[in-house]
């Protein structure tokens, strides 16, 4: 390196290599892994697959593809439920954080400029304690005797315990509460950036404030919406600790089925083809909303 | 300096029984403790073309933004045809606004951001297509109706602001600064279309602007603020030849000010002993003044010429040329008296490439008539 000056060029690669590097590395590469295990015959073994390759006799290579898991998830009832079911889960769960997270955000980014950093750091706060220790303290609040209903009980809205845990409500909770600080933070980053003069210059055309906002405000914030809708969509579909703590035997989550399938039948096969048909299916709308995106600017 | 406009007849704000579009009150803006607007009164006639001229930070903006809705006056009263709007919220006045950042909504097409006024009136579609086809026709940008505003120029965007702000046909117009971020050659031209546009349409135009040249250009009146008060009204030329404060004459233009004080007065020729101009000065003044009083000599310095020797100019001052700056089509002279005090002059530069008939140390006497000069007494 010594003498050579560094050309802007390579710089550049220098620091777009970095990202790729690490994507490769710790993404594509364990994707791969993944994808040739979901093409292999499951044995009882250790490993529990056979290799794809294998060495029949001196010299002789045998290539075999096993497709048989893709085919069981496309016929049995069961996986597409349950990829169905987590869809459904997650799509509900993001509505009810986008619906809860867009007012918050909004005030935060309305507030005077001294208290949104106290208030940003209350959203943030959470973080600070274990996930897992989170999602158990709900157990607490949701159970039978628990923090809710005797408080419900107690002020004389009820006279029986409600059964919220273990049923799809307790999961939405659960997912409602872990997950809406990944949308109020995107939210706020756009609603904060939003030009004021833009509203006074729609209320000096005779827009009233709640038009102001459905027509100024609201498709301007888009961006944010979609960013924090995203960061809780994809992971939701793949939740397994929530799931399984808060939810009940019916509430079928295809985590939770991947997590069955790797440690309780050592399926390992199937488990990663269902982590594949995954990817895939959450890498649709992705790829469809970056052409949605580029259409809209070239016009 | 020079006016766009014809000096017309009729000069509403001189009629008194005329009623005025807009009559400001005694209306103050508080923020905190500091007063952006401290008392100002105003009465704004219909078909005007007035600016509030002055500095960033006399209140200018303040008082247009209150005229808005978007500022509500801590005191004072603010009607509009007669109607008080003081606490009226903007979406409910009869005034637009062009703003100076221009503020067009970036997701929406030019004809979108000019129809979006109609379609909040409830006009029907067909009509509202058919006016913003004449707005875009009124400020020529026809061919860029269906292009997002970060697709535009700086010119093109000012265009479509103005004519988003003229699509509801109000009655008065407020402009902040519209020209502000347009370069030299474009505002200039952008001047002339303002007046046009102002003229053909019959709208009252309220203006904001620091720059003096552009409020004289286009104004009928201008308001010149400072520090929250109006210091002077009047239309660009009195304002230039009849400035009623130091304040005023220094913002406007530029000006000779020499100190001195009141030595007598005869009907209306005031004699000036004035130790910066190391003697007596003479100049036309209608009102009394008392011997003694402190006063300022002001005279701009193309009403000061070269004495040539048959001339009778009742001011006469010699020095040395110190310096001088050639802008092309006039030059500007510094000359220093005896006493130190420096006086400017310009000449026209009539003949090209002549022999400079002027130089660095040259010795001139320099002289005015007493009646183009002015006395300031604050």
């Amino acid at each position: 390196m010594k003498g050579l000056p560094l050309s802007p060029t390579r710089g550049r690669g220098l620091i777009i290599g970095v990202p790729w590097f690490w994507l490769g590395l710790f993404f594509l590469l364990p994707f791969l892994f993944v994808l040739k295990i979901s093409l292999s015959e499951p044995v009882l073994a250790q490993p529990p697959y056979l290799d794809l390759i294998r060495e029949v006799e001196d010299g002789l290579v045998s290539i075999s593809l096993n497709f048989g898991n893709y085919l069981l998830l496309w016929e049995d009832p069961l996986y597409r439920s349950a990829l169905f079911g987590s869809l459904k889960i997650s799509a509900i769960s993001t509505l009810f954080c986008l619906l809860l997270g867009y007012p918050m955000a909004y005030a935060i980014a309305r507030a005077p400029s001294h208290w949104r950093l106290p208030l940003l750091m209350l959203i943030i706060l959470p973080f600070w304690t274990s996930f897992l220790i989170r999602v158990y303290a709900w157990i607490g609040i949701l159970k039978g005797n628990g923090l809710l209903n005797n408080f419900l009980i107690w002020s004389g809205l009820i006279d029986q315990p409600l059964e919220i845990l273990h049923t799809p409500l307790a999961v939405y909770i659960g997912i409602v509460y872990s997950y809406l600080p990944f949308v109020v933070l995107p939210l706020y980053a756009t609603l904060v950036r939003l030009d004021l003069t833009l509203l006074e210059a729609a209320a000096d055309l005779g827009c009233r404030p709640w038009k102001q906002f459905l027509t100024i405000t609201l498709p301007l914030s888009l961006p944010g919406v979609i960013a924090g809708g995203m960061l809780v969509f994809i992971p939701v579909v793949g939740e397994f600790v929530i799931p399984d703590l808060l939810g009940g035997p019916d509430t079928l989550m295809i985590g939770k089925l991947m997590w069955t399938e790797f440690f309780s039948n050592k399926d390992w096969p199937l488990a990663s083809s269902l982590a594949a048909v995954l990817l895939v299916v959450l890498i649709i709308p992705f790829v469809a909303l970056r052409h949605f995106e580029q259409r809209e600017e070239t016009i | 300096m020079s006016s766009l406009r014809q000096l017309k007849p009729e000069e509403p704000w001189q009629a008194p029984e005329g009623e005025p579009i807009i009559r400001i009150e005694n209306v103050s803006k508080r923020f905190g403790e500091l007063y952006a607007v401290d008392g100002i009164s105003l009465d704004i006639h219909s078909g005007e073309f007035f600016s509030l001229l002055g500095p960033s930070g006399c209140g200018k903006t303040t008082l247009l933004r209150m005229l808005a809705g978007f500022e509500l006056p801590t005191e004072g009263k603010i009607y509009i045809d007669g109607q008080d709007v003081t606490n009226v919220p903007p979406y409910e006045r009869p005034v637009n606004m062009m703003f100076q950042s221009y503020a067009l909504f970036p997701h929406m097409s030019v004809a979108d951001n000019i129809a979006f006024g109609l379609k909040q009136e409830g006009m029907a579609k067909a009509r509202r297509q058919e006016r913003v086809r004449e707005m875009l026709s009124l400020v020529q940008i026809d061919k860029l109706a269906s292009r997002k505003p970060h697709q535009l120029s700086g010119g093109q965007r000012q265009r479509v602001a103005l004519a988003r702000a003229l699509a509801k046909h109000p009655k008065i117009l407020l402009l902040d600064e519209p020209l502000g971020a347009l370069d030299k050659k474009l505002r200039e031209q952008t001047q002339f279309e303002l007046v046009n546009i102002q003229e053909r349409l019959g709208i009252t135009f309220i203006i904001v602007t620091h720059d003096q040249e552009e409020a004289m250009t286009m104004s009928s009146r201008i308001a010149l603020l400072r520090d929250g008060r109006v210091e002077q009204v009047d239309p660009p030329r009195r304002l230039y030849e009849y400035p009623s404060s130091r304040y005023a004459a220094d913002f406007i233009g530029s000006i000779n000010l020499i100190d001195g004080h009141v030595l007598s007065q005869e009907e209306n020729r005031v004699v000036i002993r004035s130790e910066e101009a190391g003697g007596d000065l003479e100049v036309i003044h209608s009102q009394p003044l008392l011997a003694g009083t402190p006063v300022t000599l002001a005279v701009r310095p193309e009403k000061v010429r070269l004495e040539s020797g048959d001339a009778q100019l009742a001011n006469r001052v010699s020095g040395v040329i110190k310096e001088i700056a050639y802008l092309g089509d006039v030059s500007i002279y510094h000359v220093e008296l005896a006493t130190g005090k420096r006086i400017q002059f310009t000449q026209s530069n009539v003949q090209a490439l002549a022999e400079q008939p002027l130089n660095w140390e040259d010795e001139v006497v320099l002289g005015w008539p007493a009646n183009s000069c002015g006395v300031l007494t604050q």
